[in-house]
């Protein structure tokens, strides 16, 4: 695809951009064009959240959705998987209004931390979402060499929900 | 929060993250081994290196296949591109989500307005 001009028409779509920073970082950054307020209010509101964390195109997947937003706070989400159900949670570490949301990611071995922040200018959020993966101590600890049983889990989350989006 | 592509991240770069794997790739890249050979030749127990090899398998990296009592080592097809290829489903992913994240705040920002006229802030 070419790369358009940004025209004074402002596209509808923002570009999603990914990079990995470092062996065990993995930055996801997007523009939105909203202030800050609100879209912090679709991050932290259940009711809301759920309606775009798991897209359409991916499949009706999220059967429940708990958020507690506040320091120590928890969230949980269930997912259908196949046959079963697998669940993601975790810890809110702070929660800035407006600007900072930090939690954790207790489903696998060794913690995953997530950051994002809102950083508005001009009426536009730009959102900064932060992975920091476990060190490969962490991970190694406990099982020699082999990924854990809710990593490899999610792995196939992803491909079936993959799948359904994509021409096999 | 849903760490969809954690496992091959992980993968594959914990397998690139030490010298002896490193070591093994490069060998491997000039010819296929078994295992005893690269242990032998990276002056390590069978164990140990059994422990590298299968986490350069497990990234991708390298494939294996067992002929009677020796098992050999070669580089994997998916290698590398397979991992961007994974970034770029993972982008995807997020670029989906965001789609229906602006949906959401757009509702949120019509709501506002009505609120507004109604009364300011």
């Amino acid at each position: 695809m070419d790369v358009r001009r940004e025209s004074e028409a402002t596209p509808t779509k923002n570009r999603t951009e990914v990079e990995r920073r470092s062996e065990r970082e993995l930055v996801v950054t997007r523009t939105v064009n909203a202030p800050a307020r609100l879209v912090f209010e679709a991050w932290t509101k259940a009711e809301l959240f759920r309606r775009w964390w798991v897209p359409k195109s991916y499949g009706p997947n999220l059967l429940s959705c708990e958020m507690d937003v506040r320091v120590g706070g928890q969230y949980r989400l269930v997912f259908r998987h196949e046959d079963s159900t697998m669940e993601f949670f975790g810890t809110y570490l702070e929660v800035t209004p407006h600007s900072r949301l930090v939690w954790t990611n207790e489903e696998g071995d060794g913690q995953t931390v997530t950051t994002v922040t809102f950083d508005e200018t001009a009426g536009k959020t730009l959102l900064v979402v932060h992975d920091l993966y476990p060190s490969e101590e962490a991970l190694d600890s406990g099982s020699t060499g082999a990924m854990p049983e809710a990593l490899d889990q999610l792995d196939e989350l992803l491909a079936s929900l993959g799948s359904s989006s994509e021409t096999k | 929060m849903v760490q969809y592509c954690q496992t091959h991240f992980d993968a594959s770069f914990g397998a690139l993250s030490d010298a002896t794997r490193r070591g093994v790739l490069e060998q491997l890249g000039r010819a296929d081994a078994s295992i005893t050979a690269l242990a032998e030749r990276f002056h390590m127990t069978l164990t140990g290196m059994k422990k590298h090899v299968g986490v350069l398998e497990q990234a991708g990296l390298v494939s294996t296949e067992k002929v009677g009592r020796v098992r050999t080592c070669k580089l994997g097809g998916r290698g590398l591109e397979q991992e961007a290829a994974w970034i770029e489903r993972y982008r995807q992913l997020w670029a989906a989500r965001f789609d229906e994240l602006d949906i959401v705040v757009e509702e949120l920002k019509r709501k506002e307005k009505a609120n507004g006229r109604k009364k300011r802030k």
